[in-house]
Formats: C-alpha cells, sequence, structure tokens
C-alpha cells in the first residue's frame, strides 16, 4: 500500500520514520497493556511527572491504574542477563493530569529504552538517537545534554543540607544565578562551583574548554564521560545541534548520570526529555544499567500544518430514490479519476469543496466551480 | 528586517512597574519608540532593533512566557513564587521592591493551639510557608481589600504584598513576619532561549552593565 505523506499529520509522520530509525539500531517495539497494578507508580510516585493518576478498581477488587508512564512498565519487565543490554522502543498513550486545570489527558508517547549492561557506547547510542530523532521532526532541534555526575558531587563538596541541595537544584534549573548566590550566602557555603555550573552553558566549543572550572574529585570521571560522548555525537555530524547545558536536572533520586531535553523551534516546551536512571533501576530491585528517552508526540499539533483549503475535492448530489448503483457507479468513477469525493442528498453547511456535482438521469452535472 | 521568526518578543506588566521596565530596556539600546504613542495599542514593534513588546496583566506575564507567546518577560517573584512557571529566571532586576509578608491587628497575639485563619490571594506561596513551620492554618483566598479580613474578624492574619506599609497603618495592622522579600524578575521561556540565546544574552548583559552603573 502507498501512503502519500501529504495524507499524515505531524505526529503519524514522526512516528513512522521514528520506528524506522530505531528498529535500524536493533530496538524492538515494546507492546502493553492500557492497564497496571496502581502499586507499581504509588512506590515510585515522583519519578512520574504528574502525580495525579487515573485508578479504578479491577473485578477482582484490585486497584488498577491507567498507566502514566511506559518506563516503570518496561523496568519491571525486564529480564537480568548480565552483560546483555535490553533495547526496546514503544509508542503508547499515556494518561495524565494537566498542570492548569487538573484535567485529564490522554497523551501520544514515543520513547525508547536501554535496560541492562549499559556502558560507554550505549549512552552515546542513545544520545545520538534522541539528537536523531529531533532532526527526524524539524531541522531546527537543540538537544541540551547534562550529566548529574557532575552536578550532585559538587552539592555534596560545598556540604550542603538536604533541604538546601533541592533549592540549590531548583535554582540551577531556572539559570537562577542571583537566587542561587543568596541560598549560599545564608547556609555559608561556596557558591562559586554553583554560579560556575549556572553560567556554563553553550555550544561544544565554548563548553568544553571551560569544564576544567568545574572539575573536583567526585565529577572528574563524569567529566571525562561527558566529553567522550559530545565528540562522539560531534563525529556523527550533531556539534552544531547539541548544547552542554547543567540547567537539565532531574531528581537526584533516579536519575544518576546523563539527561537531555531536546527542543524544536517552534515548540514552548521540551519535546524530548530522557536520561540514564540506574537510581530508580536500583530501587525497584534490578541490577543493572538504563537510559532512555520519551518524545512527547502531542505537542506535534502546535507546528503551523498546512492548512487545506477545501475539505473535498467534489460533493457529489443525488436525489432521494436514486438508484444505488448508479451513484456507487459515479462516486467510483470521480474517485478513480484521483478525488476525494463525499455523496450527499443536500450540500451540508460550512462545508468546503471545489466541485458540486448532480447525479442526473443523462450522468453527472457540474453545478458549482470554484476551484 | 527581521523576520518574524527572530523577532524577540517581550512580554511587560502594564503598569507602573512595567513602565520602569521599559525604560531600563530603551537604555540597555532595545529601544521601542511607539510605545510613547497615547493610544490603546497593546503591541509594539521596532523592527531594527529586533524587538516586539507588549503590555499584558501583571499577573499573566509568566503564562505568556511558560507558554512561549513570549521569549522574555518580566513578573515581581511573588508572581513566580504562586505559579511556579516553568522558566528561566535569568536576572534579578532589583526594581518594584516590597516583601510578601503576615500581617495582622495591632497587638495580635498568635495562639498556637488553635487553627490560623489566614486571608490572602498568594494561596500557593501562604501554604508553602505555613507547612514549613508546620502549623496548621485555614486559607481564605481572597481576590483583593485582603486588609479588612482581620478587622472584620474573617481572618486572625493576612498574607499579602507590602510596599511601604501605609495601608496597614491606616487600619491599624501590622507585619508580624515577612514571608519573603520581593523584586522584579527577567523570566525567558526555555524553548525560546534555546533558539534566541544570542539575543536574550546581549539584552541581559546590557542591562546589568547599565546595573552596575547605576550602583
Amino acid at each position: 500500500m502507498q501512503i502519500s505523506s501529504s495524507l499524515l499529520k505531524n505526529d503519524e509522520k514522526a512516528i513512522f520514520s521514528l520506528r524506522g530509525l530505531y528498529r535500524k539500531y536493533g530496538y524492538s517495539q515494546y507492546k502493553m497493556s492500557k492497564f497496571e497494578a496502581y502499586d507499581l507508580y504509588v512506590r515510585n510516585k515522583d519519578f512520574l511527572v504528574s502525580d495525579n493518576i487515573i485508578t479504578f478498581t479491577d473485578a477482582g477488587g484490585k486497584l488498577m491504574a491507567l498507566k502514566p508512564d511506559v518506563t516503570l512498565s518496561i523496568i519491571k519487565n525486564s529480564p537480568e542477563e548480565r552483560g546483555v543490554v535490553q533495547k526496546v522502543y514503544y509508542n503508547e498513550n499515556v494518561y495524565r493530569a494537566t498542570k492548569e486545570s487538573g484535567a485529564y489527558k490522554e497523551i501520544m508517547q514515543m520513547g525508547l529504552e536501554c535496560l541492562g549492561d549499559i556502558d560507554a557506547y550505549s549512552v552515546a547510542e542513545v544520545c545520538m538517537l534522541a539528537a536523531e530523532s529531533l532532526s527526524f521532526i524539524s531541522p531546527d532541534f537543540v538537544l541540551d545534554i547534562s550529566h548529574m555526575g557532575i552536578i550532585s558531587p559538587i552539592l555534596e563538596e560545598i556540604g550542603a543540607s538536604h533541604a538546601a541541595k533541592q533549592e540549590i537544584l531548583k535554582c540551577i534549573g531556572e539559570k537562577n544565578a542571583h537566587e542561587l548566590a543568596a541560598i549560599c550566602a545564608r547556609d555559608n557555603l561556596d557558591a562559586t562551583l554553583l554560579c560556575a555550573l549556572v553560567q556554563t552553558y553553550g555550544a561544544p566549543a565554548v563548553v568544553l574548554p571551560r569544564l576544567d572550572a568545574l572539575r573536583i574529585e567526585g565529577n572528574s570521571s563524569a567529566i571525562d564521560d561527558l566529553i567522550s560522548v559530545i565528540s562522539a555525537l560531534e563525529k556523527n555530524g550533531f556539534g552544531d545541534k547539541i548544547r552542554i547545558d547543567f540547567s537539565v536536572v532531574n531528581d537526584m533520586n533516579y536519575y544518576n548520570g546523563f539527561v537531555f531535553r531536546g527542543f524544536i523551534e517552534g515548540l514552548s516546551a521540551g519535546i524530548l526529555s530522557g536520561g540514564q536512571y540506574d537510581a530508580l533501576m536500583a530501587k525497584m530491585g534490578k541490577k543493572a544499567g538504563a537510559i532512555g528517552f520519551a518524545i512527547y508526540l502531542d505537542m506535534l499539533e502546535q507546528l503551523p500544518e498546512e492548512e487545506e483549503a477545501f475539505d473535498v475535492d467534489a460533493v457529489l448530489l443525488y436525489e432521494e430514490g436514486a438508484a444505488l448503483e448508479e451513484v456507487s457507479d459515479a462516486v467510483r468513477l470521480l474517485a478513480e479519476d484521483g478525488k476525494s469525493v463525499m455523496a450527499q442528498k443536500c450540500v451540508p453547511k460550512k462545508l468546503k469543496y471545489k466541485q458540486l456535482l448532480q447525479l442526473q438521469e443523462r450522468g453527472v452535472a457540474v453545478i458549482e466551480n470554484h476551484a | 528586517m527581521q523576520s518574524l521568526k527572530t523577532m524577540l518578543n517581550i512580554a511587560l506588566p502594564k503598569g507602573r512597574l512595567g513602565e520602569k521596565v521599559y525604560a531600563m530596556f530603551e537604555k540597555a539600546g532595545f529601544p521601542c519608540p511607539s510605545i510613547h504613542e497615547n493610544n490603546r495599542k497593546l503591541i509594539f514593534e521596532n523592527p531594527e532593533k529586533g524587538v516586539r513588546y507588549f503590555w499584558v496583566k501583571p499577573s499573566d506575564v509568566a503564562i505568556y512566557v511558560e507558554r512561549g507567546a513570549a521569549d522574555i518577560g518580566v513578573a515581581g517573584k511573588d508572581i513566580l513564587l504562586e505559579y511556579a512557571p516553568d522558566v528561566y529566571e535569568l536576572l534579578d532586576l532589583d526594581i518594584g521592591k516590597c516583601r510578601m509578608a503576615v500581617a495582622a491587628k495591632k497587638g495580635f497575639r498568635d495562639n498556637p493551639q488553635k487553627t490560623l485563619r489566614v486571608a490572602t490571594k498568594f494561596t500557593n506561596i501562604t501554604k508553602a510557608y505555613y507547612a514549613a513551620k508546620g502549623r496548621d492554618i485555614d486559607i481564605i483566598r481572597l481576590n483583593g481589600s485582603i486588609e479588612i479580613a482581620p478587622i472584620l474578624g474573617l481572618s486572625d492574619v493576612i498574607a499579602d504584598i507590602v510596599e511601604t506599609g501605609t495601608t496597614l497603618k491606616e487600619n491599624n495592622l501590622e507585619v508580624v513576619e515577612t514571608i519573603v522579600p520581593i523584586s522584579a524578575r527577567l523570566i525567558a521561556n526555555k524553548a525560546g532561549f534555546k533558539f534566541k540565546s544570542a539575543q536574550v544574552e546581549a539584552l541581559i548583559a546590557a542591562l546589568r552593565e547599565n546595573g552596575e552603573k547605576d550602583d
């Protein structure tokens, strides 16, 4: 079957091309049920973007949830096999409450996860696939890359309390240097490294030479990891699309390594979000590493799409009681001509059509022509 | 002339603060002379400088910026704390200074054995403040004239913005404690910042430079 790309919406186009991309790198599709036991989510509530979960009781009296997230289910079902990396991608609907109104929303999400014996190559591959996924959606994209393993040791080093750490992370996420300085002054902490962290962002060419200013004993290897992944991405031709930006901070309780976020020009928020979540794996009792990302395809609706000037090429009017065969023949002939045809007994209000045709005794007559 | 795409969209809070902010931006080298024309227009452009200003309700600035209708904007810290928008907070403009404070009738004594009734417009800030103290409160959400709540016995205290304290004094109220100092902040849409970072950075650098000169 041939599918014309003009028929596809932005998100449908993305799904097709991304599926092809992930299969090319050996990722297999992970299909899952719409429900999951509520228990799974309640134990890892902070990992979820929204803690408003839709629940219901199943026939056996068990509390179930419409899945708000795919990653947790994938982790739960991942087999443990030493030395192997399980590579899966998914294309699923998830259910979340919106921040403003609290109304439930069905969100189309596509993503991939790499679980198991994660090494530098796996990380680079996932980052590369994240960049490539964005490039499939739009040529004007930016992938922000950060590393929690660079940030958290700095927080430890300066001796921030648990409460202060949360405040500091929030400031880093907001690029908020003035508030950061105020917190450090209040708690008597050294702000030098933290301020450097906030001010160090941009293209690799700008940031790489400045990374040494952030180097302490605890994050030295993480900085080296970041440098090698960035250079792998540059080799793959994404040098001008990636930015090192430490304002991408994810929850330290779950994410421990690389974290990244993807942006597309014209969308008001990040469309891709992901990272390395070994800490979550450990919480769920898995002795393995993991990295993955999700793409929020529903956001593509915000991108301008070509408005079609007409709803249909031709409206074919036929009389009440016209022979079925005649109507069907006329429709088929028009359709075979490559036109879209809508057979009606009268013209629907507000419908925009190029041609108005009428089935008469002697054949089809043109009544109006707008094209 | 710059295309629409590369124009920097700036949301300013309508009112006195917004005018002060515009003056700062003008001085920083991003003027838009048509803004001084006396009319009811809400959007002003200066294609040569690549800026488009618009006036919106102060409490809406964060929404315009978070949703990307504006690339940057200026909002009070009170609004940012209350609505917690997902934006970058790039600069403290050091103007529009005031504080969020708890006030009560003169001579008020808090009885910790009773639930404290607090009237406020800023329910999230208030809840977070008292939750951190472990104090049980009853929030009464009002939209204006908060000061009369304790006078009429509607609430024990109020949590509101205090600038000079004149309104409080005239109503026989006084500040009991300060919740947080407030000033105007420059915020930016996270995605917009990725694609217009050079423009935003140039503006911030100029604002900083002027700010230091003034000090």
